[in-house]
């Protein structure tokens, strides 16, 4: 048997992106709802950031897709243990959103119609770090998976990328939402393992 | 896609046998939302989910939040006012001894 040279067979492979820890990687895009799927209707829709000293930024949804719009593609890992390669989705970084409000706080709480909230750091949010997406593959973000616009915040676990996000609530002080008064992580991160408190 | 469906409440005694020995089927929840007072496994449980949430089938509120890491488990019950549950009549204690 001849030595076979590496290069003879082709192209390398490609490399695979790494998994974070405990993951496995899907090609479908698994449902995950802790509740009925609201219904929003655009007419209605609108995004509120409630700064901490009071003051309310709002858009309406034409409001909203009049800003610059950015196409992220980017990996995403749900805490149930499934992570999903290159998804792309359009909408607005929160950037763009947060340029014009005067804050000093540290902590966001974002909440959705439905009544879903998490909570993040204030600096997870920018940076070129999230984004509100109102389209995944091109097309109008279905309900299921949290149309008519959702939070994109993909460094962390998707609990955190709140669907059917209504607003942000600044607070000097960190609020714990949903699953993170329920035993997950109050930051997750994914690299990191977070799953639950003391992770 | 379809619509994202629950499950009756009854689904929740197995995940509760871990914590208690009550057969939450049999016992009655009083919701802290809208205050209706009904049978714990007529609520809706939505498991696809990184726990399982159970909502008062009259106002959809949280009525239950059940957790399960591979250690550890948190049950969080806010939304329950109380819980009734039926128990054994209890002995007729005697006089002193
Ligand atoms: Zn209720």
């Amino acid at each position: 048997m001849g030595i076979v040279s590496p290069g003879f067979q082709g192209r390398p492979r490609t490399q695979e992106p790494a998994l974070p820890p405990g993951q496995y990687l899907t090609e479908d895009f698994p449902v995950l709802s802790a509740g009925p799927t609201p219904r929003v209707s655009l007419d209605t829709w609108e995004f509120v950031i409630s700064a901490e000293n009071g003051s309310d930024h709002r858009w309406s949804w034409q409001e909203l897709m009049a800003l610059p719009q950015e196409t992220p593609t980017v990996d995403i890992h749900c805490v149930t243990r499934w992570s999903k390669f290159g998804t792309t989705w359009q909408g607005v970084s929160l950037d763009t959103l947060l340029a014009d409000v005067d804050t000093g706080a540290h902590f966001a709480l974002a909440h959705s119609y439905g009544g879903y909230t998490t909570n993040l750091p204030l600096d997870d949010l920018r940076g070129g770090q999230a984004w509100v997406v109102h389209s995944f593959d091109g097309a109008p973000l279905p309900a299921e998976h949290g149309g008519p616009a959702r939070l994109l915040v993909p460094h962390l676990y998707f609990w955190k990328s709140a669907k059917w996000v209504r607003g942000l609530r600044l607070k000097t002080m960190d609020e714990p939402g949903f699953w993170e008064t329920a035993g997950y992580h109050d930051y997750g991160d994914p690299w990191r393992e977070q799953r639950y408190q003391g992770d | 896609m379809t619509e994202m469906s629950y499950l009756d409440g009854n689904m929740l005694d197995g995940p509760m046998r871990e914590l208690f020995t009550v057969d939450l089927s049999t016992a009655m929840g009083r919701c802290e939302n809208c205050g209706m007072t009904g049978s714990m496994a007529s609520l809706h449980v939505y498991s696809h989910a990184p726990g399982l949430v159970a909502r008062c089938p009259s106002c959809e509120g949280v009525m239950l939040r059940l957790v399960r890491g591979p250690d550890r488990a948190w049950l969080d019950l806010r939304g329950t006012t109380f819980l009734q549950v039926p128990m054994p009549m209890e002995q007729t204690v005697a006089g002193p001894l």
